[in-house]
């Protein structure tokens, strides 16, 4: 007799209005396996999955549980049968502890709510797969990685035994995804089935049983990952896109080079009071990169506010073209030519109930004002930003559009763009690639490498050493606010970096 | 992601279509109330041809309704003009007061002055009287965090003790026979009316703030930062907008048209300072500015709308016998049905 998968879909087909998400689906997903679902952006893999957990409901097609058909209504009804979501997007509410947000997404919970009980049954789970999170913390206080542990704590408590993950690697540091590779395992070996959404090659090769690839909406086929390579993997994946995907090359930038920004004994405090930035000193020239490798939380972001001067310095100064800028307004520095990609473009980078054109204009406003700002010259407007979707390759079809109606990977494109456009001096880049799949992620880098051709100074904030390493003049090691590490890239290798910036190894 | 999709499905509906909406709602509230009179034995149609008429079938009805819509259009302009960069000002009441307050201060003292020099002088003392007051609670919003919403609602009480105070103490006619009033202004300081009806300058003073205030936001650098604060405050400051300014910027002009409302109610229709200069216009001027999402043309239409219902709240007293609060109930059940249905959510242009 045949076995019976765990999770079975049937002929999933779900379209939305002019688009084809998911044409006629089959997929068999095993008990206590890590399952990954490969594809580019747009393959139609978070369709999929928000169908599994009730976002959506399939047009046609049936899904199986242990055999048996289950309809889906709602993401109730899918924790009900066991099946659990970590987001992108983490759904902790900040202002809470820790152990009030795993509570609240309990299905029982008791009137009286025992919070010591509450933290013994946490740390039942969290001991045993490696789960640790400080209970009492707020969950504002968290690093991205700690959330994530959060989130797995609240499916596991509140009774799933399949847990979905939506990319889940974009916002970890490199430790820290092996360490969520090792709780997929903890988690397997006990009975738990884990989905893995993702477009990164290697990670599938780190951790998964098996894969199944999806290109534009179908699937292309499931293999084992002990009979594949991350060749075939990328050429089911790609298809013949694959053949033009090669390295980004350097060319020497324009001009001589002059030192554009440079920190002298830089210190700041942090969101909670704490030192954020510790004697941080530094510069950069004109046409160089210099990329900041560290794990997330350990200055960088600090580090851009103090450029951009939306955070003031405790000690130390800021030099800016050589002038001292330690006290300028950020409408200032901005005006001085310096640009930023923000770490979460949506949030800080954009209002979102605006138009891409409104959007498009944020940070050089200025240019535009007419009578001494009376009012904005929207012609103008206009014709530039129709330019610079021209010459950027924007896909955005109608500039009239809010930005919220925008992909996440789009307004993160309009972002970089509006940015570089404007031709600044220096380019304070966080995450140029975070979440872009491969072909995006190539566009990038080369938009990246056009700025150092054309004389910008780049500060690259990256936790993907692989991109930090190629396209670097310069690294610098971040670890608890402090440089640890300053090296050419060819001084130096991962492994060093990789300890230096876990506080593995002394500076 | 749901939230995402709403907003999708919500794009692209213009605004005729988003008043046509509204007037559905408001036609809904009007028939729930009618529901209710009906049931308690009274004829809601005669009820609804009492108010209409009362405020639209003469020419007097006519002139009272641009007297009363002229606070309702400035207090709710002091309400959307914060709104916009997503302050909640319902300081307007007390705005008003200080505004009265003033005004009544500059009257009193300079009332010998030539009626030219006079009354600028006073409107340019209501503005400030009603700026201060607002800038006050923008400022403690900048420095201290303190919420806006709490600060100028507690500010009201405060306005409203102040006149108390100086029309019981300080400023009260000597010869009032002990009533709670100041003396009477001079011929000089009374605001001119329109014709021999109540209808005063204050009228062009609302309707002025309600074209400058359309044309700034619309065509402005300062509309498009400030709707930039209104939609991502931390994309602002990072884009290098100054929002503290913006704050206490909106909050001082915002007063100041309250206080111009309040200016206008003791020179032209009152002539003096007293208790009770305002029956809650400040109120229903926050609520006209929601019901219009601080759409400058929507706030005359519904200045308009609740002007009626509040004349012909009078009318139903005198010749139905109901309560008053009938128009109350109306004017609430409206705002509950909009507040309902998410239309207030949408404050873009």
């Amino acid at each position: 007799m045949e076995r019976i998968p765990y999770l079975r879909l049937e002929n999933i087909t779900k379209t939305f209005p002019g688009v084809l998400a998911n044409y006629s689906i089959n997929l068999s997903i095993e008990k206590s396996e890590v399952h990954a679902i490969l594809g580019e952006n747009g393959a139609g893999k978070s369709t999929l999955m928000k169908i599994l957990y009730g976002f959506y409901r399939p047009d046609t097609g049936n899904i199986y549980l242990d055999g048996t058909p289950v309809d889906i209504r709602s993401p109730l009804e899918a924790s009900r049968l066991g099946i659990g979501m970590v987001f992108q997007n983490f759904m902790l509410i900040p202002a809470f502890s820790v152990v009030e947000n795993i509570a609240l997404a309990l299905p029982k919970l008791n009137v009286l709510f025992k919070r010591s009980e509450m933290e013994e049954r946490m740390a039942v789970v969290a001991d045993r797969y490696g789960l640790s999170v400080d209970p009492r913390a707020r969950v504002w206080q968290l690093s991205v990685g700690e959330k994530q542990r959060v989130e797995i704590v609240k499916l596991l408590l509140s009774g799933a035994r399949m847990l979905i993950f939506d990319e889940p690697t974009s916002v970890l540091a490199p430790h820290e995804i092996e360490g969520l590779f090792q709780i997929f395992k903890n988690l397997t070996n006990d009975g738990y089935t884990i989905l893995f959404i993702t477009h990164k090659l290697r990670e599938v090769m780190a951790c998964a049983d098996r894969v199944t690839v999806l290109r534009r909406g179908s699937v292309v086929g499931t293999v084992l990952r002990s009979d594949t390579t991350e060749q075939e993997l990328a050429y089911m994946m790609l298809g013949e896109q694959s053949l033009h995907l090669d390295r980004s090359t350097k060319k020497p930038p324009e001009g001589r080079s002059k030192t554009v920004l440079e920190l002298k004994g830089v210190e700041v405090s942090d969101d909670r009071g704490g030192l954020g930035l510790k004697e941080v000193s530094f510069s950069i020239s004109s046409g160089e990169i210099v990329g900041v490798a560290g794990v997330s939380g350990n200055g960088q972001k600090e580090l851009g506010e103090v450029v951009l001067g939306l955070r003031r310095c405790r000690a130390g100064s800021v030099l800016l073209h050589g002038n001292d800028a330690t006290q300028w307004s950020v409408a200032r520095i901005l005006g001085e030519g310096v640009a930023c990609m923000p770490e979460d473009p949506l949030v800080m980078g954009v209002a979102p109930g605006m138009t891409a054109q409104e959007n498009m204009i944020l940070t050089d406003r200025m240019n535009y004002f007419r009578h001494g700002g009376l009012f904005i010259d929207w012609k103008a407007v206009r014709a530039e930003v129709e330019r610079r979707v021209e010459n950027f390759g924007l896909p955005i079809p109608n500039l009239d559009t809010p930005v919220i109606a925008l992909s996440g990977g789009n307004v993160q494109r309009l972002v970089f763009v509006r940015e570089v456009a404007r031709r600044p001096s220096l380019l304070i880049a966080y995450y140029p690639t975070r979440g872009l799949d491969l072909a995006a992620t190539k566009m990038a880098n080369d938009l990246l490498l056009a700025c150092r051709e054309a004389g910008i100074a780049v500060l690259l904030i990256s936790e993907d050493l692989e991109e930090l390493f190629s396209l670097s003049d310069r690294l610098i090691v971040m670890h608890r606010g402090e440089v640890v590490g300053s090296f050419k890239p060819e001084e130096t290798d991962r492994l060093e970096v990789g300890l230096l910036m876990t506080g593995s190894k002394a500076p | 992601m749901e939230a995402r999709m709403r907003a999708i499905t919500r794009v692209g509906t213009g605004q005729p279509a988003r008043l046509i909406r509204l007037m559905g709602m408001v036609s809904f509230a009007f028939l729930a109330v009618g529901i209710f009179l009906w049931a308690f034995g009274k004829n809601p149609v005669r009820a609804y041809g009492e108010i209409f008429q009362g405020a639209l079938g003469s020419t007097y009805g006519l002139t009272e309704l641009l007297v009363k819509m002229t606070p309702f259009i400035l207090c709710a302009s002091a309400t959307a003009l914060p709104a916009r960069i997503g302050l909640i000002n319902v300081g307007a009441e007390g705005q008003l007061h200080t505004g009265a307050l003033i005004a009544t201060w500059g009257a009193l003292t300079f009332g010998d002055l030539p009626r030219g020099i006079l009354l600028p002088f006073l409107v340019i003392l209501g503005f400030a009287g009603g700026a201060i007051w607002g800038s006050f609670s923008g400022a403690l919003r900048t420095m201290v965090g303190l919420n806006e919403t709490i600060s100028t609602l507690l500010l009201n009480y405060v306005a409203v003790l102040l006149v108390e105070h100086y029309v019981h103490g300080p400023w009260k006619d000597p010869a009032s026979f002990n009533w709670p009033f100041t003396a009477e202004f001079t011929e000089a300081a009374r605001l001119p009316t329109f014709g021999s009806s109540r209808v005063h300058f204050g009228l062009v003073f609302a309707l002025t703030a309600v074209v400058v205030l359309y044309l700034v936001l619309r065509k402005t650098r300062w509309g498009y930062e400030m709707r930039v604060i209104g939609d991502n405050a931390e994309a602002a400051r990072r884009a290098g907008i100054p929002i503290g300014r913006y704050i206490v910027l909106t909050m001082f002009i915002g007063g100041g048209l309250a206080g111009l409302a309040g200016m206008a109610e003791v020179s032209a229709i009152q002539g003096r300072l007293r208790p009770g200069i305002s029956t809650g216009f400040g109120y229903t001027g926050f609520l006209v500015s929601w019901l219009a999402s601080h759409h400058p043309i929507g706030i005359v239409i519904m200045a308009f709308l609740l002007g009626v219902l509040a004349l012909g709240g009078d009318m139903i007293q005198i010749n139905l016998g109901l309560p008053y609060s009938t128009v109350n109930i109306i004017m609430a059940l409206i705002f509950f049905i909009v507040l309902g249905s998410g239309q207030l959510k949408k404050m873009g242009a």
